[in-house]
């Protein structure tokens, strides 16, 4: 394996430029993100904050309005994917290899869900990425997970740029 | 799969938890029985996807999927009518999810008094070509953590 580094936090991640500087076009290009109703709260370089506000649909819990673990869970993966972009210096294809997520306490009914993540190292072709769910603040955390992506997948060698107009 | 002796819920019982479920239904997650062992199905729908340009399935949903597949296979097990709280899940995407409908099992590889350790894997056309793995463990009977 390569050695790693930390991927740099100065400047403006190279995603930006290429969505022509609208944060919000980086979720066009995820429609299961938008189905439930995902949103770009700020982006940096190397990391990145999304929301979701409560929604009935998903609810896992029908006795006591709790939404599913799995909304959660593709929250911190799509924080965590967007936190390895924003560490790119060329936009190149990533797919997630491994996730864990700990969950440290329910989330509370009719509360939006945050969740920061950001990418702590990076070598040639793995991003190695930590994120956090909380509600008002991030020292109260819902969950915590860590993940690693591969970078320059060989299984997503058709993607492309988002089409800029 | 099915651990010798162990209770199983009706299909019936089983789909009906499941119906009670609005993220379950969202996703379009359904549960039976195949050969005496819980198989679940996240039928495909275009809403899945995580990435229009392969085009894979979204992750997190992925993750979801094999998360309600150890929770259900938990109830149906232990005829438990309250659902189990998740401690914490690890997985491993193996392959992009393609477009399909795509299925999963588990198998409950330590069942505690408090917690259960179990794992899943999910495919889509080829049982022996997961698409992704999950281990994690799981509260049983929250209520009583006090």
């Amino acid at each position: 394996m390569t050695p790693s580094k930390t991927p740099d936090k100065q400047g403006r991640p190279v995603i930006l430029d290429i969505l022509g500087g609208d944060k919000d076009a980086f979720l066009d290009t995820v429609p299961h993100a938008k189905a439930i109703g995902m949103e770009i709260v700020e982006i940096g370089k190397a990391s990145g904050v999304l929301k979701i506000p409560y929604s009935e649909k998903l609810i896992g819990n029908p006795q006591t309005g709790v939404v599913h673990g799995g909304v959660i869970s593709s929250l911190l993966d799509t924080a965590l994917g967007l936190a390895v972009i924003c560490a790119l210096d060329e936009l190149v294809p990533i797919a997630t290899l491994d996730l864990r997520i700990d969950y440290m306490k329910a989330a509370t009914p009719g509360q939006t869900i945050y969740a920061r993540a950001e990418c702590t190292q990076m070598t040639k072709t793995i991003a190695f990425v930590r994120g956090t769910a909380y509600h008002d603040t991030i020292d109260d955390p819902i969950a915590m997970s860590v993940a690693a992506f591969m970078l320059k997948s060989s299984s997503v060698t058709t993607h492309k740029l988002p089409q800029q107009d | 799969m099915p651990v010798p002796g162990a209770a199983f819920m009706s299909t019936e019982k089983l789909q009906a938890l499941i119906d009670n479920i609005p993220y379950a239904n969202f996703l379009g997650f359904k549960a039976e029985y195949q050969e005496g062992s819980v198989v679940t199905r996240l039928a495909y729908s275009d809403h899945l996807i995580g990435n229009p340009f392969i085009p894979a399935l979204h992750g997190g949903v992925i993750g979801a999927f094999l998360e309600m597949t150890a929770v259900i296979q938990l109830m149906a097990e232990s005829e438990e009518s309250e659902i189990p709280k998740t401690v914490d899940i690890t997985i491993d995407y193996l392959r992009s999810a393609r477009p399909v409908d795509t299925f999963a099992r588990a198998i409950i590889t330590k069942h505690g008094r408090r917690v259960a350790n179990v794992r899943a894997e999910a495919w889509q056309d080829q049982v022996d070509k997961p698409v992704a793995l999950l281990h994690g463990h799981f509260l049983l009977r929250p209520q009583d953590k006090s």
